[in-house]
């Protein structure tokens, strides 16, 4: 404020020199320069934080965003869709809807025959979730019975994440020589007249190698702890294991050490499927020049294959380790090659409420419950926080009592959260009898934790309205009254918004006082009532981040986008009524 | 006019909540108790809806000793019809739940749940006795005069030489959960039990303070009770062991390995036919007096023991929830079916 940069009479009379006072100045010119600049690092490491957090959130949540479906056509007769032979809605709603699509599917697959395989087809494919929408078509329009109608029916879960190739690596490459296809037996065998199939042997010996070479390490440190142990018996086991590691090693190396002998491919390896003339096979023996293996998918016939139009396909991960075995695999991209099966947003996810099946889990639930629980809290503590700000600021008479009051205040907006919940438990649930798990509960607990962060701020923002406006309305004629609600209170509002969208940003996040009421729970229907049993969006998170399924951790992180979505708005909607109730002086 | 309406809207949430003070009939199951069970029970819950049998029960997740609380706290509409256990129902609970009028509970039990001891597939393979980990994982352990001494084992080849020669760190779930006591009884306990063989006839009290502690120098970390994160940190960190439920590790099979325990690996097999012996029973327990009151708790009953659900191939198998034996899972439908209710001399 004051002006002591220029060298002026001032710095004469500190005794300094112009150049000395020059150099101070310079001095103070980079202090300020750097504390800027800690200002700006401040900042941006800040938005790498916000950037690295939300972009891993984003990341994780795409998988949710989309959802596999299978195009195909089902003709559901009567006899299948309907408890009693009727169209009668209720009727319908009975019907067996698999049965349907089972036959559906058979029309994709006529080749699988046997029980265990016809089996896999009906259960692994499909989501629970496709013979839903198959019933709730037909209810919309029975018209439909007996005739063929294509349905595009979701996939589950397992089938979905493979699609999008979050189960496992897949590693594609055209053959380079020229196929021989012939059928023995139950196997195929396939010939190439280039080292396709060498290839991959190599790289089973060069696996061998490896595990000989941990064989041979393990079998070293048992023999050096069974040179420092001295019971006699635990030396004999041992020396058992000990053996029984040399030998593994030496059988991996001699298999090793002979380039040409062909391998048996097992489930603990990578698996290795060959696509040609239409059809999938699936190796079980490879040797330099040919390979076995069963069939998966037919082929259309068994001409040679010419270089380029044919391809092996290697799942990284073993079959053993993956939730889909190799067949279903083969199935499934054998309806991709046919175009069946394909990408869409998954609006579901929107617009449906939880379940236990991952591909058909929705937020709509916990979302209805959070806005539903929101409601109940601002239209409780709004009111009572701006009437009780005002009456305590403007009116009350200081004295003890209303300190007192203040204080109690204070000390509540501290209380950590799971004791608002216990208090609404004996108070709502056992006292008044409310239901449980329901937004109404929830709403009132949390206004209840909300109150005094909006009393405080509210009594904040009435205690920065300049004093000369009241007093010019008082001093107009205006009564205590009149002064407050026509004048002191539109200037606060500002202030007092803020502090609401602080608490309700608050309230929005809790999930402590909410489990102690039963909204910690699983909840399939979208609440349409305060009384309604409902969840919010924070359990909702919380629930799913705890179940095994992989697509789950995706749902979790979607969730956690539309709880900020949700804040972002709320925060929105706060600044565009700022706006609104701004006045400026 | 802006408060004149707030006024009102207030008014009208006031009457809202005097409207809902009257405690009606319910129309909807209610469900407490074990996160673990959960999974399990939500899923019935929803094919119960699915096939129209009645609306979607509310299944809550509140552990099993606040389950049993809320379940034991009285009969009639304002109180759960049925709770989720991982453990089976407590005499002490059981009385409570007689004190407060609940008679006539019916047990189901439902399948196992296998507690897994894992690492990383780029960690060593571990295969550990319960011995081996009672002393990894106890406070005190008995020293070279057989006196109970501070854990003196830092890496896993300390405490034998053919164990890899790795830090012990691991990662399991914290003092308040289920799984923590269940892993206690399953393992440190008969762990235990060989190794401070003369302690416990000399003195048990002090006997069972040794199993139940568990170090609390690093190499045991609390995870939490979510089972994802310890599954996340031992893909991120080879070395590290972690303790959770079988069905993680099921579905995460290509990023870590079941350790074997006393020589038996788990799987699904194994657990089923009881050679894995980290495995405990997980129970659903029904109020009888609520059949009738709450509509279709009947049927959910029916929905939960038919073969579609807890048989071998059932949904719930899917799941991760390993099946009851053949011949158990019949008495179990007998019991259910003629709504036995359980007994005081059930031997709890």
């Amino acid at each position: 404020m004051t002006d002591i940069a220029a060298p002026s009479p001032g710095a004469r009379r500190l005794g300094l020199s112009p150049d000395e006072a020059a150099a101070r100045l310079r001095r103070r010119h980079a202090a300020e320069a750097r504390f800027r600049a800690y200002g700006i690092g401040a900042i941006a490491l800040a938005g790498i934080f916000l950037v690295v957090l939300i972009g891993d959130v984003i990341i994780k949540a795409l998988p949710a965003f989309t959802e596999y479906r299978l195009t195909m056509s089902v003709t559901p007769t009567l006899e299948q869709v309907s408890s009693d032979g009727t169209t009668d809605p209720q009727a319908l709603r009975g019907g067996d809807y698999d049965a349907a699509l089972r036959a559906g599917l058979q029309q994709l697959f006529p080749q699988v025959t046997t029980r265990a395989l016809r089996r896999k087809l009906n259960n692994e494919l499909l989501s629970s979730g496709a013979a839903m929408a198959l019933r709730d078509a037909v209810l919309a329009d029975p018209a439909i019975i007996g005739h063929p109608v294509t349905i595009e029916a979701l996939l589950d879960d397992a089938a979905d994440l493979y699609l999008k190739g979050l189960m496992t690596g897949r590693r594609q490459t055209a053959g380079q020589g020229q196929a021989q296809v012939t059928v023995d037996g139950g196997t195929v065998l396939l010939r190439s007249t280039a080292p396709d199939f060498a290839r991959i042997l190599a790289g089973i010996k060069e696996d061998l190698r490896g595990q000989a070479a941990a064989n041979r390490r393990e079998a070293a440190r048992l023999a050096a702890a069974a040179a420092a142990t001295s019971g006699e018996g635990q030396r004999e086991a041992l020396s058992r294991r000990i053996a029984d590691f040399e030998a593994k090693a030496s059988a991996a190396e001699a298999r090793a050490a002979n380039a040409e002998a062909p391998e048996t491919l097992t489930a603990s390896r990578p698996s290795q499927l060959v696509f040609i003339n239409g059809g999938i096979v699936k190796l079980t023996e490879i040797g330099a020049a040919e390979a076995r293996g069963t069939v998966l998918v037919p082929l259309a016939n068994t001409d040679a294959a010419p270089a380029g139009r044919w391809e092996i396909v290697t799942l990284t991960q073993p079959e053993a380790d993956r939730r889909l075995d190799d067949q279903v695999i083969a199935w499934l991209e054998n309806l991709k090659q046919r175009g069946l099966v394909s990408s869409h947003f998954a609006t579901r996810f929107f617009t449906s409420g939880d379940s236990r099946e991952p591909e058909q889990a929705g937020i709509l639930g916990a979302l209805v419950g959070s806005a539903l629980t929101m409601l109940v809290t601002l239209v409780l503590c709004l009111p009572i926080g701006v009437g009780a700000a005002v009456y305590l600021e403007e009116f009350a008479p200081k004295n003890r009592l209303t300190d007192l009051i203040e204080v109690n205040i204070n000390n509540l907006a501290a209380v950590p959260s799971i004791v608002f919940g216990l208090l609404g438990l004996a108070m709502f649930l056992n006292f008044f009898g409310l239901p449980r798990s329901a937004p109404l509960v929830g709403g009132l607990v949390l206004a209840l934790l909300v109150l005094p962060t909006i009393i405080i701020a509210s009594r904040a923002a009435l205690k920065s309205v300049p004093p000369s406006i009241r007093e010019a309305a008082l001093g107009i004629g205006a009564s205590h009254q009149q002064a407050v609600f026509h004048h002191v209170l539109p200037l606060a509002m500002p202030g007092i918004m803020t502090g609401t969208i602080i608490g309700m940003a608050h309230a929005l996040g809790e999930t402590a006082p909410l489990l102690l009421i039963g909204m910690v729970a699983f909840i399939v229907d979208v609440p349409g009532s305060i009384t309604d049993a409902a969840t919010a969006l924070p359990v909702q998170i919380y629930l799913w981040s705890d179940l095994p399924e992989p697509l789950f951790q995706a749902k979790t992180a979607a969730a956690i986008l539309v709880l900020l979505g949700f804040l972002f708005i709320m925060n929105g909607l706060a600044i565009l009524l700022r706006r609104r109730f701004e006045r400026r002086w | 006019m802006k408060f004149r309406s707030l006024a009102s809207v207030a008014a009208l949430a006031l009457a809202g909540v005097a409207a809902a003070g009257t405690a009606e009939a319910r129309d909807q199951i209610r469900i407490v108790g074990s996160s673990t069970v959960y999974p399990f029970t939500t899923a019935v819950a929803e094919q119960f809806a699915r096939a129209g049998l009645g609306k979607a029960p509310v299944v809550e997740s509140t552990g099993t000793g606040g389950g049993m609380k809320l379940f034991c706290a009285g009969v009639g509409t304002d109180h759960p019809d049925a709770t989720n256990a991982s453990r089976r129902i407590k005499k002490s609970e059981f009385e409570d739940c007689r004190k407060n009028g609940v008679t006539d509970i019916i047990e189901l039990k439902v399948g196992f749940d296998g507690l897994t001891v894992a690492n990383s597939k780029a960690g060593p393979d571990f295969d550990l006795t319960k011995e081996q980990l009672f002393l990894a994982l106890a406070k005190e352990v008995p020293g070279p005069d057989g006196k109970l001494v501070p854990n003196p084992y830092r890496s896993w080849s300390d405490i034998d030489k053919t164990l890899p020669n790795e830090k012990i760190e691991v990662l399991g779930p914290p003092p308040t959960s289920g799984t923590r006591d269940s892993f206690l009884e399953l393992v440190m306990e008969p762990g235990a039990e060989k190794v401070l063989a003369d302690l416990k006839k000399s003195n048990p009290n002090a006997f069972a303070v040794a199993w139940k502690t568990i170090r609390e120098d690093g190499a045991y970390i609390d995870a939490g009770e979510n089972d994802n994160l310890i599954v996340q940190k031992l893909d991120a960190n080879p070395q590290a062991v972690g303790i959770f439920g079988y069905s993680f590790l099921e579905e995460n099979a290509a990023k870590i390995k079941g350790a074997k325990i006393d020589g038996v690996a788990p799987n699904f097999d194994t657990i089923a036919e009881g050679e894995y012996s980290v495995s405990r029973p997980l129970y659903v327990y029904f109020k009888k007096q609520h059949i009738g009151v709450v509509p279709g708790l009947d049927k959910f009953i029916a929905e939960y023991v038919s073969e579609k659900a807890l048989g071998e191939d059932g949904y719930l198998s899917r799941k991760g929830l390993v099946p009851l034996p053949a011949d158990e899972l019949a008495r179990v439908r007998e019991d259910v079916k003629e709504q036995k209710p359980l007994s005081a001399d059930a031997g709890l």
